[in-house]
């Protein structure tokens, strides 16, 4: 069979910091289209994990492939060149800043050092827009909008930027009902568009409904990659709880 | 938004508005203050302290502060002097004292952000680092500088105004196309705002914050140079204290304390408003004592003011 590359192939990652160690050969894949759910409880590793692949740590050993090439990701900025964009729950955003400002912080177009207002803000309501995302003044602090509407500011930045890999730590922990549901709804616009995407998040129910697969870390090892339906909630929360993996009987 | 919406919230604004009331109330008080003797005088007074505002401004969007502005204007002063008096052409001791002062921020720069030490710290330190060396460097003698150079800088006019108002103009008119209209104002006030967020964004934060010390630095040291023309003479003791005076105009101004928010032309405004102050009060005939307590609950007020207004944020 004609298997695709996958988007991304973390491989036998390890991370030590001092005498903790944070990461046993963890491994990961992910492929064009697919949602992939990474799970475990807190300090299981995801998190570290996930910071290794958006360039924020870097890996005491263990490498990563970005479409079947060794890619070496030492800071955010080599992250983001491997079209690599990172979603946080929260901290994405300068709240003292307004949309266009943040959606271009750190990669502002300008000339000669002269920032391009104007255009900034022309190409902001453009990106904005494509993703059917209102917000009532681009001249507005970020702080100032709700939740749901600083998320989907943070989507529409990595969309423009040309994400190929986005990963969302927590993309609807500090949301209500009605702006999850609307970050589920881009969530799947970006799949379409062939978009790999690394789901955190401790809502196992979100998980369920949302993901393709699934990856569960423990103790900073892989416990179980699988496919999100072969499984039932319980059992995956089981995973994440124990360490161990559930047998199958009837294997899929 | 309106175009008196954007009036209303352009943070200049309301400091202007208190400023005018202010230099109304001093008019009406006596009619000494709007003389023009009176107002070369109060310019004069202001270009020093505003001079250094505009770097503190800068450092304290960054959520930083620069303790050490006071001393590094000393030290940069004593560099002149010294080098005048050794013979040395004007120009080139000029350039020394601004050097030393650019070295000095740059060295506080180096240590906050490689040092991971809060910049707090650090400024206090090379407060008293500096001060010291501008000490040891004269053996606490006071140097007379009669060159034409810093007498032209120290007592001419130019257009009817005093020379360091230039040097005040041309300051602010760099630092606010800095900060509004280069990439680099933008990223100091993402910093300024949420700095991990900078980080993440791939800001380069530390070598942002870096440059931000070392203007500082340039600025103490360019005040230095009105500093040497208005005295005739770089006694090492001089500007002891005039820090906190420029972080009081930074306060005064609205510029928010933790980071992120206000705009620099508003710390020459709060500047003005200090001095217009204590120039009030000299020729009101009140004794400087009171000075002190009425720009202390000034001070207080301002940032009062401020948190009222972000309250009303929220």
């Amino acid at each position: 069979m004609n298997q695709p590359v996958p988007l991304v192939e973390m491989r036998n990652i390890s991370k030590h910091f001092g005498g903790l160690q944070a990461l046993t050969d963890a491994c990961l894949d992910l492929y064009p289209g697919e949602v992939v759910g990474v799970l475990g409880h807190n300090g299981a590793g995801k998190s570290t994990l996930m910071k290794i692949l958006a360039g924020a740590q870097t890996a005491s050993s263990g490498e990563i492939l970005i479409n079947g090439d060794v890619a070496d990701i030492q800071d955010p900025n080599d992250a983001r060149a491997y079209g690599i964009e990172t979603i946080y729950q929260e901290l994405a955003l300068c709240g003292n800043l307004d949309a266009p400002s943040n959606l271009f912080m750190g990669r502002e177009l300008h000339k000669w050092g002269f920032l391009r207002k104007r255009e900034m803000r022309r190409e902001a309501a453009e990106a904005l827009s494509k993703l059917n995302i209102r917000i009532k003044s681009l001249e507005t602090d970020v702080e100032m909008m709700s939740g749901g509407q600083r998320q989907s500011i943070s989507i529409s930045r990595a969309v423009h930027f040309d994400a190929k890999i986005i990963i969302m730590d927590e993309p609807t922990a500090a949301l209500g009902m009605e702006e999850s549901k609307k970050v589920v709804d881009l969530i799947q616009d970006l799949k379409e568009h062939g978009i790999g995407i690394l789901w955190i998040s401790h809502d196992i129910h979100d998980v369920y409904n949302f993901t393709d697969r699934i990856v569960i870390f423990h103790g900073g090892k892989n416990v179980m990659t699988a496919r999100t339906k072969d499984f039932t909630q319980d059992e995956i929360v089981s995973m994440i709880i124990s360490g161990t993996p559930v047998k199958k009987e009837a294997a899929v | 938004m309106t175009m008196f919406e954007k009036i209303r919230t352009y943070p200049l604004t309301w400091i202007v508005v208190v400023a005018l009331v202010l230099a109304f109330a001093l008019t009406m008080a006596s009619p000494y203050f709007l003389t023009s003797g009176n107002i070369n005088n109060l310019l004069k007074q202001v270009s020093i302290v505003a001079i250094l505002a505009a770097g503190q401004s800068m450092v304290i969007i960054t959520g930083g502060i620069d303790l050490s502005v006071g001393s590094v204007l000393a030290l940069s002063a004593v560099t002149i002097g010294w080098l005048i008096q050794a013979d040395v052409h004007p120009l080139i001791a000029t350039f020394c004292g601004l050097a030393m002062g650019t070295l000095c921020g740059f060295i506080n720069g180096f240590i906050i952000t490689r040092g991971r030490i809060a910049p707090f710290i650090v400024t206090l330190g090379m407060l008293g680092i500096a001060r010291g060396m501008a000490l040891v460097i004269t053996g606490g003698v006071s140097y007379q500088i009669l060159e034409p150079l810093f007498l032209t800088i120290g007592n001419s006019k130019f257009l009817g105004l005093p020379i360091p108002i230039y040097f005040v103009i041309v300051t602010y008119f760099v630092i606010h196309i800095v900060m509004h209209y280069r990439v680099f104002g933008q990223h100091i006030y993402a910093i300024g705002g949420e700095e991990r967020v900078a980080r993440l964004q791939g800001i380069k934060v530390d070598r942002e914050k870096l440059k931000v010390y070392t203007i500082s630095g340039f600025l103490a040291a360019l005040a230095a140079v009105v500093m040497v023309g208005r005295l005739a003479a770089t006694p090492p003791s001089v500007a002891q204290g005039i820090e906190l005076q420029a972080i009081a105009a930074v306060i005064i101004g609205g510029i928010s304390f933790t980071g992120g928010r206000g705009l620099v032309l508003t710390a020459l405004v709060g500047a003005l408003i200090m001095a217009m102050i204590t120039n009030g009060l000299n020729i009101l005939g009140i004794s400087s004592f009171w000075q002190q307590v009425l720009i202390g609950v000034v001070i207080i007020a301002a940032v009062w003011l401020d948190n009222l207004k972000s309250a009303a944020r929220q």
